[in-house]
């Protein structure tokens, strides 16, 4: 994912940056991957950093896939960074914050544990705000040609005539 | 006079829709002399224009004008305002099918005579002869090149074939084999061999898969007796005092409302549109809408006992490679109320890509369950139930005054519970599809819920008596002689089989019945 902020370079960004939850920095104007081996940074104009890293979280939490990395999880709803969607986006996790400071922490980004996470969100699935965040990611991440080979799926093969020459009948385990 | 026509021609046939249906009939018509204007509410798209990717084609090709559900079936839920995935295209759904060409057993043609009565269902036999539609069958398999009919081979098995098939044989079941599908397995009118490409949803992008959108329409048009207007969307049908249809009322591809003069009126615009259409045109004369004195316009809504199974294999299977539908068991299409329903079903191996998996394997669905399933979409194989379902009055296309289309009328309410006979057979379907794939090794079984329905059927059903139906046996209207319907609306039942074969016998059938009547001067 590109890092064009300014013209800065990962490192420059994150040296001006604050550790976000387990797996993410923030900074103004962007989220990007904690691990050194992830090179991914979001720019975002219209939500604050940290909505964004707990929507990148929260996408994670709805549809896990160990094998993903967060930057497709980030592209999948970086959608939501508009004029139009903010405010609803904002208090959607602002919701989401309440929910967790109900079970005893300060914001969702702050629940360590996936299944804790996952419970919370069992009682918040009913809300429009998760409706609209899981469906979105329907198409948003499992429609992304990046994320396809991860799972083994080809997409077309027209261009490449088809399977008729290139295994369509290869089972070999039967 | 030849194509194309003038708004005030009345000596024209005037079909609307231009799918298996209505674009059978246009040519038809068209072959044997008779000048057909064919509306079609969507675009022209060719083999070249289809695009292999599920949501980008969907996009493109599926008819997405407003619609509204109710009802318990799941569809209601999850996809609310999308009853059915259906396509808004010269061609209709032919683009979009996979293919599948059985004929009716013969048994199915008279379902009320076979099964009895059976509570809450509408049950009613065909007013038509089985030993009748043999011809007219053979001539629908020669038309669409119907593989394992007429000499032609059968197509080649792939990945997700074989492994059906081998738990189809450890089950002991015999009828099973790649399926007998407009879909070439070798050179054929002018259309080249499947090249085991996949998409077949998406439109065939080799054009190996038979569809009207580069058959009968070209073949109608070359007559000169067809002219087919794209992007025209028919909004009412206009009568006079005698009684007889006189025009069609439509949006033209800029918009503009027209009137086409017309002799003789084929309505064949898929069982939602063509029972909306009929409710929106209802007149001082026709209160109910036209051709509803019987009130079963809009009734007998029937879909087919649909429904999915998908297994997971400690090894790659890769099912989305070649033909989407590769093959077929039949033992369970026969009727034997034994098993605990009448009627039979269907299994017909199934793909779908990880986009559409995502969307349909378990609509709503999130977490791990529903992910670790996903994970191993490589090792997956998959299957489609398609049942017979009971007609019932009470699943019908209403008008939903509540919300109007892009034209400002009513659209259509597509309302379906499920009957006992139809839940009774589906668990039965789910469980003989577990037990296939768990023969050879499966996993992990998943039963995966109906999707947006394909096979709308029975909303302007034939029937002998004019008080039971809407149409007669030739889909004339009891009502008004010069109306016609000539599409999946006019079944009596939806028999256990796809239904586009029947739909293609009946319209040859109808377009010589018609040719005939007009001989005569009787229309």
């Amino acid at each position: 994912m590109s890092l064009s902020k300014q013209g800065m370079t990962r490192r420059q960004l994150l040296s001006q940056s604050a550790l976000f939850g387990a797996g993410f920095v923030i900074g103004a104007g962007f989220v990007a991957g904690k691990a050194s081996a992830s090179n991914w940074a979001l720019e975002v104009e219209h939500l604050n950093p940290g909505t964004m890293a707990t929507l990148i979280q929260m996408a994670r939490d709805i549809y896990p896939h160990d094998q993903v990395g967060d930057q497709h999880y980030a592209t999948a709803v970086k959608g939501y960074d508009t004029a139009e969607a903010a405010e609803g986006v904002e208090a959607g996790v602002a919701a989401l914050n309440d929910a967790a400071r109900g079970v005893g922490y300060a914001r969702y980004i702050d629940i360590g544990w996936e299944r804790d996470r996952a419970d919370l969100l069992r009682g918040f699935e009913d809300t429009a705000f998760f409706q609209q965040v899981r469906g979105g990611l329907v198409t948003g991440l499992y429609n992304q040609k990046a994320v396809w080979p991860i799972f083994g799926y080809e997409g077309e093969s027209f261009s490449e005539g088809g399977y008729i020459d290139r295994g369509f009948d290869d089972i070999h385990w039967l | 006079m030849s194509a194309p026509f003038d708004l005030t021609d009345d000596s024209v046939v005037v079909v609307i829709g231009t799918g298996a249906g209505g674009g059978v009939l246009a040519n038809e018509l068209a072959q044997k002399g008779v000048s057909v204007v064919a509306l079609e509410a969507g675009g022209r798209y060719l083999p070249e224009d289809y695009i292999n990717d599920e949501w980008e084609s969907f996009g493109q090709l599926a008819w997405a004008d407003p619609r509204t559900t109710s009802g318990d079936w799941r569809v209601s839920k999850d996809f609310s305002g999308l009853p059915a995935w259906i396509v808004k295209a010269v061609g209709g759904t032919t683009t979009h099918w996979a293919g599948a060409s059985l004929r009716f057993q013969d048994h199915e043609w008279k379902a009320h005579s076979t099964y009895g009565d059976v509570e809450g269902a509408n049950l009613l036999d065909w007013p038509i002869d089985p030993r009748e539609m043999d011809d007219y069958y053979t001539r629908a398999e020669n038309k669409l090149g119907v593989t394992r009919t007429g000499g032609r081979a059968g197509l080649p098995g792939n990945n997700n074939f074989k492994v059906f098939e081998k738990g189809a044989r450890e089950l002991g079941y015999k009828a099973v084999h790649t399926g007998r599908m407009a879909i070439n397995s070798a050179d054929y009118d002018e259309r080249p061999a499947c090249q085991q490409t996949g998409f077949c949803f998406q439109g065939c992008k080799w054009g190996a898969k038979w569809s009207t959108a580069y058959t009968d329409i070209p073949r109608g048009e070359a007559t000169g007796n067809l002219e087919v207007r794209e992007r025209c969307h028919v909004l009412r049908i206009e009568h006079n005092e005698a009684g007889k249809v006189t025009g069609v009322i439509y949006a033209d591809a800029d918009g503009n409302q027209q009137e086409q003069k017309m002799r003789v009126a084929c309505v064949a615009g898929n069982s939602i549109e063509s029972p909306r259409l009929l409710l929106n045109s209802a007149s001082p004369m026709f209160p109910d809408g036209l051709a509803n004195s019987s009130g079963q316009v809009g009734r007998n809504y029937m879909r087919h006992v649909t429904g999915s199974v998908y297994a997971v294999f400690d090894q790659p299977v890769r099912m989305w490679r070649g033909t989407t539908m590769a093959g077929i068991i039949q033992d369970e299409a026969v009727h034997d109320p034994s098993r605990g329903f009448v009627g039979g079903y269907e299994l017909e191996t199934l793909a779908l890509g990880l986009p559409f998996m995502a969307a349909f394997l378990d609509p709503g669905a999130w977490g791990r369950e529903l992910t670790t399933a996903l994970d191993h979409y490589e090792n997956m194989a998959g299957m489609w139930i398609v049942g017979e379902d009971m007609p019932q009055e009470t699943n019908r296309i209403t008008l939903n005054t509540d919300v109007t289309d892009q034209h400002g009328l009513p659209v259509a309410n597509v309302h379906f519970d499920d009957h006992p006979n139809d839940v009774a057979m589906r668990d039965h379907a789910y469980s003989q599809g577990k037990a296939v794939y768990e023969a050879v090794g499966a996993t992990r079984v998943f039963p995966t819920p109906p999707y947006p329905s394909t096979h709308n059927l029975g909303t302007n059903r034939m029937s002998s008596n004019p008080r039971d139906g809407v149409v007669n046996t030739y889909g004339q209207s009891h009502d008004l002689g010069n109306l016609f319907i000539s599409d999946g609306s006019q079944f009596t039942t939806g028999a256990a089989e796809n239904p586009t074969l029947t739909i293609v016998a009946l319209a040859i059938r109808q377009a010589e019945y018609i040719a005939a009547e007009l001989g005569r001067q009787n229309l």
